[in-house]
């Protein structure tokens, strides 16, 4: 099967940081992979160079066969990249489904004069998404006035709007509690079902890793340590060493 | 549920306030005229500056129509105030087509100074401009309106008002559904984040130039007006303090409500024509306590008097949040 994503031989620097050093990896069709690795490791610049935000100094980006490593995220984001923020960005003056109204009217070329509630389907698909993260009756209530939690999960919400081939999730449970990080990351999960997207997400919490990834790959100084099954990964001794400190 | 004012009924406020003008003296009827044709320009800030840009040079756009509309009367001899006010507005809206994909990509006070400078090119190349009279500029006939001339005072200047009224009106009506729409939240968001916006797949800067391009419209219009009350044209129109004004008028109306900023152009130039007045010699300083006041009390402008209550009633028919969700950080 061709993979979703094909990266090859990757690499970024900021000045002497070595944040991509010859990165390779592909992602298959609807896997859900999460990235882990130690602060600085490389997994935000990786997700930043796939999603257009950063241009990678060499080496090729394919998306499902389309070069994509010097699009804008606008660009990537048409073809069908989305993804979410480790800090939640959304509008924060706006209501939960006028953020959603807004990702929706992203995907037409024009955007609609109407006033989005006399635009009924859109305000149905906007509470239709909401619902699936259990949101729907916070459809009208501003950000500014929701929880963290809540915010990351609309910000996933946004990010599925595109209908995306692959999402990628920046640290999905950071700041949720303990007791609620499972419940967070089912809602997400059962929310990306319908969709059937490929999954690749940033994950530092290893019990999170382990329940709900199907393969891991472990980042290291810019550099794949470790790539394959979660038991393997993560009881692979330099993984061990350098990114989960021989904790799990 | 919001209730917004219905289309009809706006259409009726403006069909009362232009009749009113058949009972207003005389002088106040030149100052509506002004008020309304600055509330046009002001009206084109408060729209771009819903996507977070603040323009200091609409005075730019602002004399390009008065420039236009003065050069084709007087070259072709058009006189009708429908056809200078259109013609304006296409003066402005052309160079607005131009400039706006340009400036759409800074933001902040790079967009602001950028708009400035723009503005302080083209008056330094209207006041060497010996062809269009340098600094003192040159006058233009009385306009007309549909073939009708006017000789009288009054009607000419109630014609006048009338034009500005409606005009600024239905500008209004048109900037009213553009806040409500798509469009106008995806503005909103632009100001908010631009960058998630890109990542939404949308492109700020197409939406930045659009609402560039409205306000450009509706200064190269309000240019029209000017000209047409003034019945003459100088490099003035295009001068920084013009621009600033239009400014001041924006910042007191607030971006939260089109109704805002006719009341805040009326009101400052009623508290202008009054300070001048009675105290002539310290109109300024009365009109800069007015404006402190208001930015000081109402910090969001005057259309918070009211929006304000709106979103409060909103927020209170909606159900309480649920505290086991977590705390609003």
């Amino acid at each position: 099967m061709n993979p979703v994503l094909s990266v090859r031989r990757l690499e970024k620097r900021f000045g002497a940081v070595v944040a991509a050093d010859a990165l390779t990896l592909d992602v298959p069709a609807g896997q859900k992979i999460s990235l882990i690795g130690a602060n600085g490791a490389g997994k935000t610049t990786f997700v930043n160079m796939v999603t257009g935000y950063l241009k990678p100094d060499s080496g090729t980006i394919l998306l499902d066969g389309i070069d994509i490593g010097r699009r804008s995220p606008r660009s990537v984001a048409r073809l069908g990249i989305s993804r979410s923020f480790q800090i939640p960005q959304l509008f924060v003056e706006l209501t939960a489904a006028e953020n959603l109204t807004v990702a929706i009217s992203g995907i037409g070329t024009r955007m609609s004069l109407r006033a989005p509630a006399e635009a009924q389907g859109r305000r149905d698909k906007a509470v239709e998404l909401l619902e699936r993260f259990g949101l729907a009756d916070l459809a009208d209530r501003p950000i500014s006035e929701l929880a963290g939690g809540v915010r990351k999960l609309i910000d996933i919400a946004m990010a599925l709007v595109r209908r995306p081939r692959l999402l990628l999730l920046d640290e999905p449970t950071s700041g949720v509690s303990a007791e609620e990080k499972f419940t967070t990351m089912d809602r997400v999960i059962h929310a990306v079902a319908p969709d059937a997207a490929t999954i690749v997400f940033v994950e530092h919490d290893m019990e999170i890793v382990s329940r709900y990834a199907d393969r891991v790959v472990a980042f290291y100084q810019g550099r794949i340590l470790a790539d394959g099954v979660p038991a393997e990964v993560l009881n692979n001794q330099e993984v061990r060493r350098y990114v989960t400190g021989g904790l799990r | 549920m919001k209730k917004d004012l219905h289309p009809l009924a706006m259409i009726a406020v403006i069909a009362g306030v232009t009749l009113f003008g058949r009972v207003l003296p005389t002088w106040t009827l030149s100052l509506a005229t002004i008020a309304a044709s600055n509330a046009l320009i002001a009206l084109g800030i408060v729209v771009l500056a819903r996507t977070g840009n603040v323009s200091f040079g609409q005075g730019l756009f602002f004399a390009a129509g008065g420039y236009g509309v003065a050069l084709i009367a007087n070259a072709w001899g058009l006189t009708d105030a429908v056809a200078q006010v259109i013609v304006g507005a296409a003066c402005g809206g052309l160079l607005g087509l131009v400039i706006g994909p340009l400036i759409a990509r800074y933001s902040g006070i790079f967009f602001g100074m950028l708009t400035l400078a723009l503005s302080m090119v083209f008056y330094g190349a209207l006041v060497k401009s010996t062809a269009l009279g340098g600094s003192d500029g040159f006058n233009v006939g009385r306009p007309s309106l549909f073939g009708m001339t006017f000789t009288d005072p009054r009607e000419a200047d109630f014609m006048l008002y009338a034009v500005s009224v409606i005009v600024t009106g239905l500008a209004g009506i048109g900037a009213t559904f553009l806040f409500r729409s798509e469009f106008g939240l995806a503005s909103l968001a632009v100001r908010e984040n631009n960058l998630r916006v890109e990542y939404l797949g949308l492109s700020a800067n197409r939406i930045i130039s659009i609402n560039f391009l409205i306000a450009a419209i509706f200064a190269g219009a309000s240019g029209a007006f000017a000209l047409m009350a003034q019945r003459h044209i100088d490099p003035q129109f295009a001068y920084w303090t013009t621009s600033g004004e239009f400014v001041f008028v924006a910042v007191l109306a607030g971006n939260q409500s089109v109704a805002a900023v006719f009341v805040a152009s009326m009101a400052l130039e009623l508290v202008r024509s009054f300070s001048n007045l009675y105290l002539p010699n310290t109109w300024q300083l009365v009109l800069g306590v007015f404006l402190l006041g208001v930015i000081l009390f109402l910090p969001r402008g005057i259309g918070s008097l009211w929006i304000r209550d709106r979103r409060k009633r909103r927020i209170s028919a909606t159900a309480p949040l649920t505290a086991e969700r977590g705390a609003a950080p």
